[in-house]
């Protein structure tokens, strides 16, 4: 009852009436063949029709990117006649491929528990486990692990703090993408927030699709892959004949 | 330059991977291997998936061991009937390797397979190569001592469905050959070698054939099974890289050439020996990845089809 109460108090300042203008640098991201990573400049401006009152609590931002979903198997070794063999594993049913939160400030301050459960927000809402079998002792572990290996590998970030914010209007950040990224529709939120409480969000899209030679092969070794196979044969046998060829003409 | 390749989905150096190729290519053309049992654990070392790796390392074989053959077509040291019957035993065999590789990438297994048989092939082959060259070094040291006397009838001769075959100046059953061929073209499709490290020696010694032949029998069969595995790897798993291979293969067919001229210069003993202990390097390299405790125990996959 409390805590109702406490959020109907926090919601009053939602009555400021503020709106998150934001842009992307970019909104396609083409996968060529020297693709080498890629960095989004996120940035936008607060829209708001009337003056901040003094008592208002502070302004912050939060932005996420989230790559497409997919349906994961985690591994988890164990020591086996001696070898490190893959013995448990979980199937989970979604995580994304990256996801990047960029914030003002600590994201568990400045973001309340019940409004990043409701929109989804942190490493634990977005890793999904549905079911996990009963002959795996601690599935948590698991979903744990995807979060470990993607911050490693650079494609899960919390960059907490890494959003400039002047005059509680004007904010912006640099994203990167690494090299590593897989093809798809790439989910980006701006959450405006005060008092731990959403008070407007933009979303957007950034497209990142493999592009010219890169489209072409992956296409091809997939819808038509006999004649892929047959090709990459051909052009195998060509740089063999070839090879021979001017090495018999270098030796005359 | 990074360069990113479609089908591995990662961003590699594409200097690194024409360093490898021409590496791994003086190799071969300086011991006569396809150099494929190199290739693909470095492969794996530089972080292709070994999926990827071991297709496209089979579609790579494709161009050193036809360029290798031509060569040996030319000299007439090829056993084509002899291929012919390897090379039935091959394509079952590679058939099946594809099988079990898919079927073990469906489980999670494959990286243990293919890397306990790069461990168990790298630890004989670097081996036996190891005492061979070592034996070689001191038997040239001291020209006294005999060459053991090669056996020409072993129960090979003994079998049924005897053939002929001119070049090789055989009469023996084609039994042997088939189930060297498909053993062969097991491996090929799991490990992405031609597998001509096990052939060579299984000809020779097995077989008996005559050393001269036995090359570019070798390579004539390996470029029909490979060929065939590339095919069934693009068809099945989808995980040949055109780019990767069209890289590694720009540097294999240079290498080779500098390595067989090199190869004609250099003592053979020597250089056998390096080749060993590179060989064995490898090998335990592997090893350790496999008996010590890995810092990241958990690894993410595909989900199962």
């Amino acid at each position: 009852m409390i805590r109702v109460l406490l959020i109907l108090c926090l919601m009053a300042p939602t009555a400021l009436a503020e709106e998150v203008v934001g842009a992307l640098s970019q909104n396609r991201v083409a996968i060529t063949a020297n693709f080498d990573g890629s960095e989004i400049f996120v940035f936008g401006a607060v829209k708001r029709v009337a003056p901040v009152p003094d008592d208002a609590q502070p302004l912050h931002v939060v932005v996420t990117i989230q790559g497409p979903d997919e349906r994961v198997t985690v591994r988890r070794k164990e020591r086996w006649f001696g070898i490190w063999v893959n013995r448990d594993s979980i199937e989970v049913d979604q995580a994304p491929s990256f996801y990047t939160i960029a914030t003002t400030g600590p994201l568990e301050e400045i973001m309340s528990a019940t409004e990043r459960l409701r929109y989804g927000i942190g490493f634990d809402r977005v890793v999904r486990l549905v079911g996990a079998p009963d002959t795996v002792s601690d599935p948590r572990a698991f979903t744990a692990a995807i979060v470990r290996i993607n911050k490693d590998n650079g494609l899960y970030n919390q960059l907490d703090g890494s959003i400039e914010l002047s005059d509680e209007t004007l904010f912006s950040t640099n994203v990167a993408l690494p090299s590593n990224l897989v093809e798809g529709d790439y989910k980006t939120a701006m959450y405006l927030l005060r008092g731990g409480d959403v008070v407007n969000v933009s979303r957007t899209v950034i497209e990142v699709r493999k592009a010219g030679l890169e489209r072409f092969i992956y296409t091809m070794a997939h819808e038509r892959p006999l004649l892929y196979g047959i090709l990459s044969i051909m052009v195998a046998l060509a740089a063999g004949w070839g090879a021979s060829e001017a090495f018999r003409l270098l030796r005359r | 330059m990074q360069i990113y390749l479609p089908i591995a989905e990662v961003s590699v150096n594409a200097f690194l991977l024409l360093g490898l190729g021409g590496l791994v290519g003086v190799l071969s053309g300086m011991f006569g291997v396809g150099g494929g049992f190199l290739m693909t654990p470095l492969l794996f070392f530089i972080g292709i998936p070994p999926a990827v790796a071991v297709a496209t390392e089979a579609n790579q074989i494709v161009a050193s061991s036809f360029s290798g053959v031509l060569a040996h077509l030319r000299r007439k040291t090829v056993d084509l009937k002899m291929g012919m019957v390897l090379l039935a035993g091959g394509l079952v065999g590679a058939a099946i390797g594809v099988r079990i590789f898919k079927a073990l990438k469906e489980i999670g297994q494959v990286e243990l397979l293919v890397t306990l048989c790069y461990v168990v092939f790298l630890g004989v082959v670097g081996g036996l190569m190891f005492i061979e060259s070592l034996r070689a070094l001191r038997r040239s040291r001291n020209p006294m001592a005999k060459l053991p006397p090669r056996k020409h009838h072993s129960w090979v001769h003994g079998l049924p469905f005897k053939m002929r075959f001119r070049q090789s100046q055989l009469y023996i059953s084609a039994i042997p050959p088939l189930v060297i061929g498909a053993s062969v073209g097991v491996l090929a499709a799991i490990m992405g070698v031609g597998g001509g490290f096990i052939m060579v020696p299984a000809m020779i010694y097995i077989l008996g054939m005559p050393t001269k032949v036995v090359v570019g029998t070798s390579l004539f069969q390996i470029i029909f099974v490979t060929g065939f595995t590339t095919l069934m790897h693009a068809t099945q798993n989808f995980t040949v890289d055109a780019v990767l291979a069209v890289l590694l293969l720009i540097g294999g067919v240079i290498g080779a050439q500098i390595g067989a001229q090199l190869g004609v210069r250099l003592r053979a003993e020597q250089l056998r020996i390096l080749l060993a202990i590179m060989v064995l390097g490898v090998c335990a390299k592997l090893l350790f990845d496999l008996v010590l405790e890995p810092s990241e125990l958990f690894s993410i996959g595909e989900a199962g089809h």
